[in-house]
């Protein structure tokens, strides 16, 4: 579904990406894990199309995304730091997200809504709300639009364990459901009965991307963290 | 687009400080015609303020708000929009407000006191003027990263169009005054948006004799149909240019 050839950014500089190839099905739900400042979110932020990439091209359905804008309509993205204009509130940022999608009513999922509560403090302004709470907005609003590809940049970071737990059950529907996942996360326990594949990158280079249970066999554990761990230390 | 708009009219709206810009431009206005006996003279004082005024909050204001609003641009580029229609319509809510406020502010007691062909001019000039410079301003905002960076540069870009523009004309003058010069001043003050509104205005008033002969050059060709419609066109290319360097920066800006 989305198709990564050869990209390459660099920021100044730093190699934030260097000839990063991928190719993500239908239906997988992917981690992609490395150490901090390794390239993930920008990778993330180029399939979007918020970092324009030098060289190299992703597809998104067989499209370039260069000249394209049409597919975001397709991906729901909950980013690392949920920013938001400061004096909306809740409910304004969800209309207002409605009404720039325009998207009928009855296609909307509101679950995630109304599971975290959010309905209660629809009038907060965004100003004053917690990190806890705006992940759950971010949350909200990716999950919102029915998307076919699903991003999260650490969804989990900052969630209490219930809202945490929510949020895991919805992964693993909408994965169900055949979407594709696309997840970022240090938390390496958490993802373990969630994810279908891995990709790991470092220094902005892709090491490897393989299914889980090949991980596990090459490796030879169960854990992911640990599999990781052996990867990393190798 | 006309949803992006909405929503950033409607934020400006909430913001307050253009409806105290407006405040105080009325109150400018109203109080200067009330005070002349004769509402020419008027225009002629509020000509003045107008041209320092106008151009420093259509620099300021806007650029602040862009830098303010990165967090609304990031949602917005993240979502199925064009990049084009996103800072189009940034634009087109930040410009219609800065005119809209001009209009309201020195517009409405200009053609309540003095309804003539200058008071018309006036008011062309000064909503073109609201207009450039809210493109300049963000211009800035998209090529400096840096907040204090590009509101400093907004500063020194009114320092350059109201004072330091003029110092470097007459600095010419003075070093050239053998030479005939007049016909390249004509040309200069398409360079500068508000000395061009100055003349256009200036020389639809009476005071115009007074300026010797430059004045007379300069109402040769002003003073024309064909010099009113290419000084319209030159304030008219201050808006487009500004607006597409910057459009054409934000669409490959990394968010």
């Amino acid at each position: 579904m989305i198709i990564a050839s050869n990209v390459s950014k660099q920021f100044g500089k730093l190699k934030a990406l260097d000839n990063v190839s991928v190719n993500c099905g239908k239906g997988e739900c992917i981690a992609l894990i490395g150490p901090n400042g390794c390239g993930k979110t920008t990778f993330i932020k180029s399939i979007l199309g918020m970092v324009v990439c030098d060289s190299g091209f992703i597809t998104f359905n067989g499209k370039n995304i260069k000249h394209d804008w049409k597919y975001r309509e397709n991906i729901g993205y909950m980013p690392q730091i949920g920013r938001y204009p400061e004096n909306m509130t809740i409910g304004q940022v969800l209309d207002m997200m409605k009404d720039i999608r325009g998207k009928k009513n009855d296609k909307l999922d509101e679950e995630l809504i109304n599971k975290f509560g959010l309905i209660q403090i629809l009038s907060k302004r965004m100003r004053t709300l917690s990190g806890g709470t705006r992940q759950k907005v971010s949350a909200a609003l990716a999950f919102l639009f029915n998307p076919d590809v699903l991003i999260l940049d650490e969804p989990t970071a900052g969630l209490d364990p219930v809202s945490s737990e929510m949020l895991k059950e919805k992964i693993i529907a909408e994965k169900n459901k055949g979407k594709l996942v696309l997840i970022t996360s240090h938390i390496l326990s958490e993802l373990d009965d969630l994810i279908t594949q891995v990709i790991y990158m470092q220094d902005g280079k892709l090491w490897f991307h393989k299914s889980i249970d090949n991980l596990r066999e090459d490796t030879g554990e169960e854990k992911l963290s640990r599999a990781i761990a052996k990867v990393m230390t190798q | 687009m006309k949803k992006i708009i909405k929503y950033v009219i409607i934020d400006i709206l909430r913001n307050k400080i253009v409806l105290a810009y407006t405040a105080f431009l009325l109150l400018i206005s109203i109080s200067i015609f009330n005070l002349e006996d004769n509402s020419a003279k008027g225009l002629l004082s509020l000509l003045n303020i107008i041209l320092i005024i106008v151009p420093l909050v259509s620099l300021l204001f806007p650029a602040i708000y862009v830098y303010n609003s990165s967090e609304f641009l990031e949602l917005l580029v993240s979502q199925p929009l064009k990049r084009k229609t996103i800072w189009l319509s940034l634009f087109s809510g930040l410009a219609a407000s800065m005119a809209f406020a001009f209009f309201v502010g020195a517009g409405i007691p200009i053609l309540l006191f003095e309804a003539t062909p200058t008071g018309f001019m006036m008011l062309g000039t000064g909503i073109l003027l609201s207009v450039i410079f809210t493109s300049l301003a963000m211009l800035a905002a998209v090529k400096a990263r840096d907040k204090a960076k590009g509101i400093g540069v907004v500063i020194l870009l009114w320092l350059y169009f109201s004072v330091i523009f003029d110092g470097l004309i007459l600095f010419l003058l003075f070093q050239f005054a053998d030479y005939p010069l007049e016909k390249l001043m004509v040309g200069a003050t398409a360079f500068n948006p508000i000395d061009l509104s100055r003349i256009l205005i200036l020389l639809k008033m009476d005071v115009s004799a007074l300026m010797g002969y430059t004045g007379a050059i300069f109402k040769d060709f002003f003073g024309t149909q064909l010099g009113l419609i290419i000084s319209f066109l030159v304030l008219v290319t201050w808006v487009l240019i500004p607006t597409w360097l910057s459009l054409r920066k934000f669409k490959h800006k990394d968010l």
